[in-house]
C-alpha cells in the first residue's frame, strides 16, 4: 500500500511517501501502526483532529476500512481557492 | 465541464471571452477569480502543494455536483499551484446559465467546496520564516448552507 504525506504532515515526516505492507483493517490501525515506528510518525500523527484521511483518493474518516485500499494519503484541512 | 490543475499562469480575460463564446442559449456567465494576497509581513512567495489524481477528480465532483443543482450550461475551473507571488491570479471559476440567479448560486456553490474539499494546501514565505496557512472556520462553516 502507498501512504502519502502532504504539507506539514509531510514535512514532520520528511518524506512524501512510503510504500508499507500493513494488515491494518482501519485507518485509525494503520496510524497506530505508523505512530508506533518513530518519533517523527509520532510527531505527525499527535492529533487526529488537525488532520485529514483520503483512502483511494477519496475524503474517508479514521474508522473506514481499508480492505482492497492502494492508496491512503495523510494531510491537514485543506486551503483551496 | 472543464476542469484544469496547472503551474502555468492563465489570462482571465482569455479564458472568460472562451468560456462565454463556447455557450449557446445561455443568458449569464459569472466569473470569479482568486488572486494572492500580500500580507503584513511581506509575502515572497505563495507556495501551492496539491495531490495530482485527487485533485482533478475532487474538483469534477464539485463541478458535476453544482451542474445537477443547478441549470447550468456549463462550467470552467482553472486552479495553479507551485509558487505563486503576491498579486498573481490563484484561480477562477465560471459558470453559465440561462438565468443569473444559477450562474451566481453555482459559483458561490464551487467556490465554498473548492475551499475546504479540494486537495490544495498554501505555504507563506516571507523573510521571516515560512507557514502553512491554517483552514479558517468559517470555511467550514460556509458548506452548511448547502447542505
Amino acid at each position: 500500500m502507498d501512504v502519502l504525506y502532504f504539507a506539514w504532515v509531510r514535512e514532520r515526516i520528511g518524506q512524501p511517501k512510503d510504500r508499507i505492507e500493513t494488515t491494518a483493517a482501519t485507518v485509525r490501525d494503520l496510524v497506530e501502526e505508523l505512530r508506533a515506528r518513530e518519533p517523527r510518525y509520532e510527531a505527525a500523527f499527535a492529533d487526529l483532529d488537525a488532520l485529514r484521511v483520503a483512502v483511494d483518493q477519496e475524503l474517508a474518516d479514521f474508522d473506514a476500512p481499508l480492505a482492497g485500499a492502494r492508496e491512503v494519503a495523510f494531510f491537514p484541512p485543506m486551503t483551496g481557492g | 465541464m472543464d476542469v484544469r490543475v496547472q503551474e502555468e499562469a492563465f489570462d482571465l480575460g482569455v479564458e472568460t471571452s472562451a468560456f462565454a463564446a463556447r455557450q449557446t442559449g445561455m443568458g449569464a456567465v459569472v466569473t470569479f477569480t482568486g488572486i494572492v494576497r500580500d500580507i503584513e509581513a511581506g509575502l515572497d512567495v505563495m507556495q501551492i502543494e496539491h495531490y495530482p489524481g485527487m485533485t482533478e477528480k475532487a474538483l469534477a465532483k464539485i463541478a458535476s455536483e453544482a451542474k445537477e443543482r443547478w441549470s447550468l450550461g456549463d462550467v470552467l475551473v482553472i486552479h495553479r499551484h507551485g509558487a505563486l507571488k503576491a498579486d498573481d491570479l490563484i484561480m477562477m471559476v465560471a459558470t453559465a446559465a440561462p438565468h443569473r440567479v444559477d450562474a451566481f448560486e453555482a459559483a458561490e456553490f464551487l467556490m465554498d467546496y473548492l475551499k475546504s474539499r479540494a486537495p490544495f494546501w498554501k505555504k507563506e514565505v516571507t523573510g521571516a520564516g515560512q507557514d502553512w496557512v491554517a483552514a479558517k472556520d468559517e470555511d467550514e462553516d460556509a458548506l452548511s448552507r448547502w447542505e
